[in-house]
């Protein structure tokens, strides 16, 4: 069974038919992009995969669970995480404190033991910082641990958007191009890491991106959209040969 | 990895310990100096209101500059405050005979009261933001003060009598046992003056530990996250209603133990806790720095002792308050007086001494 399994999925903005018959099967431990030109309705895919829109019609399951309808906070405990296309951290906490607010349905304890310093308190908290360094460190953050996340130069921004994903325990990890304003050594070391990430933590991800040479280097599968429709979808190497596809992108 | 933790636990607890020293040494000294007779019976007179304004802006910067949402009725949880832990002790004065007792009950009751209306009125509002919020809170705290203004509480020997009205009929009252509780817009009388500096005191400390703590914890994290992205804070899986209800009850606890408080001290007159005095308040977390526990204490002290310590400039009173402010607002947004300022802080004196250690 697949792990993501989207079946006609709608949305409309008033008179916008921002997606629309959008169908695709994603497996465990996959690495699928999602392709299309500006305004295709990429973005909006994510936001109807972690319930910030509600789909006209159409349905999500996840690991063989219905989510769609469900609210974001439910999605995510589920095991969708997310990072967006124009950097969403938490501005102003530490690096530390963003990974440690990703740790918070992973790592519990109440806010009662909170206030009175009790030993549940000292325990997990002592457990959050030793996971969240972990994170840290596989992007090598860990040094800057206790900077102001907006203090952060941009590329590391990105990563730790990531990291704070990672730390929500995600069985999908969704990015919104991650590498936006990398130059193409930055991309390189970025795709080893996505792959890394795949392996290290066996989880599927589902990438949008621009840069085609970041999707032909490590995505397994790809789905064109484009004004809201699915153009095709399928291996990378075919379908990024397919005419459809640089029609699409290149214009007539 | 280890010693980074450890780390980061000795400078949040020092940062803490800084701050609760600060409150002991200042109440402390200006006792000392008030005993003495250094200090004039003026300034001893305004330790205790010290101590409510401390709180009051405490719990404000919780809902405000821990959390995010602007909040105007900080006064209108004061007044149930206020009300039901005066009203608590003016009925249970022959009950429990010792104040060391019936006192803390009071203050708790009266904390309790007004959490319960911040839950109350914190479920319709949680999907309002901004000005909204603002608006909603404002009204409350309007609706409150109308409210006690129109209660009428008298006990007989055949009970109690309630009226919600502009008067009480008194014909049915028998006048001999007759006890006036509540008197509509009188002030409400016979409410035992408990309150004292070393209670304040307890009361700041308490307050600063549980609010410092909260903040310093999974659900501090979690309020912080609500306030910078509400949308990303709810896609990682952090349950919104939840923690800002768990700040909402808690700002207005805090806020009616202040008016318990208040109400064992002086008089309860139900004008007293308006609109003024909400953004009185919010002006000493502003001034104090948005999200700056000890901020809110240093500013709460020094401006509202200030018009109290001027009054005998008469009418130059209020110009100087007003440069006051101006000069705290310019200062707080000014980078090197920030940085001088870092430089004189306890935590700083005390990060060098372990900094030597640590090496
Ligand atoms: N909340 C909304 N209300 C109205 N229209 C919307 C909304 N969100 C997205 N749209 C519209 O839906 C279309 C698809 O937008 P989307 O952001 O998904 O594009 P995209 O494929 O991510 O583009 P890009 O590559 O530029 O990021 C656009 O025309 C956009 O204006
Ligand atoms: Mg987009």
């Amino acid at each position: 069974m697949a792990l993501l399994e989207i079946k006609d999925l709608c949305i409309s903005f008033g008179g916008l038919q921002a997606v629309q018959n959008f169908s695709i099967s994603i497996e465990q431990n996959q690495l699928y992009g999602l392709i299309g030109p500006n305004g295709a309705g990429k973005t909006t895919v994510f936001n109807l995969l972690t319930g910030v829109y509600k789909p006209t019609s159409g349905s999500i399951t996840l690991d063989g669970q219905g989510i769609s309808g469900k609210s974001p906070m439910e999605i995510n405990k589920s095991g969708i995480a997310r990072t967006y296309q124009n950097i969403r951290l938490f501005s102003n906490m530490s690096v530390l404190d963003n990974v440690k607010v990703g740790l918070h349905n992973q790592i519990k304890y109440s806010a009662f033991s909170g206030i009175f310093r009790l030993p549940s308190y000292w325990k997990q908290e002592k457990l959050m910082n030793e996971r969240a360094l972990k994170l840290l460190k596989v992007f090598d953050l860990e040094h800057q641990s206790k900077n102001l996340s907006c203090n952060l130069p941009y590329g590391k921004q990105r990563k730790l958007e990531i990291v704070r994903a990672l730390a929500t325990n995600p069985k999908l990890l969704l990015l919104d191009e991650p590498a936006a304003g990398m130059n193409p050594n930055e991309t390189a070391e970025l795709m080893n890491t996505i792959k890394f990430i795949r392996d290290e933590f066996n989880i599927a991800i589902l990438l949008i991106e621009h840069d085609m040479r970041l999707v032909s280097g490590i995505c397994e599968q790809v789905a064109v959209l484009n004004f809201g429709s699915e153009l095709t979808h399928g291996n990378t190497n075919e379908v990024l040969k397919d005419p459809r596809v640089i029609t699409a992108y290149l214009g007539e | 990895m280890r010693k980074l933790f450890l780390k980061s636990i000795k400078s949040s607890t020092r940062n803490k310990f800084s701050t609760y020293i600060m409150v002991i040494a200042f109440f402390s000294i200006a006792a000392i100096l008030v005993e003495a007779g250094i200090l004039g019976s003026l300034f001893k007179g305004l330790l205790v209101p010290m101590c409510y304004y401390i709180i009051l802006a405490v719990s404000l910067n919780l809902t405000v500059g821990i959390l995010g949402e602007l909040s105007l009725g900080h006064a209108g949880f004061m007044c149930v405050g206020a009300y039901v832990g005066g009203v608590f002790s003016i009925l249970t004065k022959d009950i429990i005979t010792s104040a060391l007792i019936r006192f803390p009950l009071a203050l708790v009751v009266g904390g309790l009261a007004a959490g319960l209306f911040g839950i109350l009125i914190g479920i319709p509002i949680l999907r309002l933001k901004g000005d909204y919020l603002a608006i909603v809170t404002l009204a409350f705290g309007e609706i409150i003060k109308k409210l006690v203004q129109n209660i009428y509480i008298i006990k007989d020997v055949t009970g109690f009598h309630f009226s919600f009205a502009t008067s009480i009929d008194t014909s049915t009252i028998d006048s001999e046992s007759k006890q006036v509780i509540l008197n509509g817009p009188m002030s409400i009388s016979g409410i035992p003056k408990n309150a004292n500096i070393v209670i304040g005191v307890i009361l700041v400390l308490i307050t600063l530990f549980v609010i410092m703590n909260l903040v310093d914890s999974r659900s501090g994290r979690a309020f912080m996250a609500i306030r910078d992205n509400r949308i990303v804070a709810e896609g990682i899986g952090i349950n919104i209603t939840k923690y800002k209800l768990i700040v909402f009850s808690f700002s207005a606890f805090f806020a009616g133990v202040a008016g318990s408080l208040f109400a064992h001290f002086s008089t309860v007159d139900p004008t007293k806790f308006d609109y003024n005095l909400s953004i009185l308040i919010l002006v000493f977390v502003v001034l104090g720095g948005i999200g700056n526990i000890r901020g809110s204490v240093i500013a709460a002290v020094i401006l509202y002792a200030l018009p109290e310590l001027l009054r005998s400039f008469q009418n130059y009173r209020m110009l100087i308050y007003a440069i006051v402010l101006i000069v705290m607002m310019i200062l707080n947004n000014n980078e090197k007086f920030l940085r001088f300022k870092e430089r004189f802080t306890f935590k700083r004196l005390f990060a060098k001494k372990h900094a030597k250690e640590d090496a």
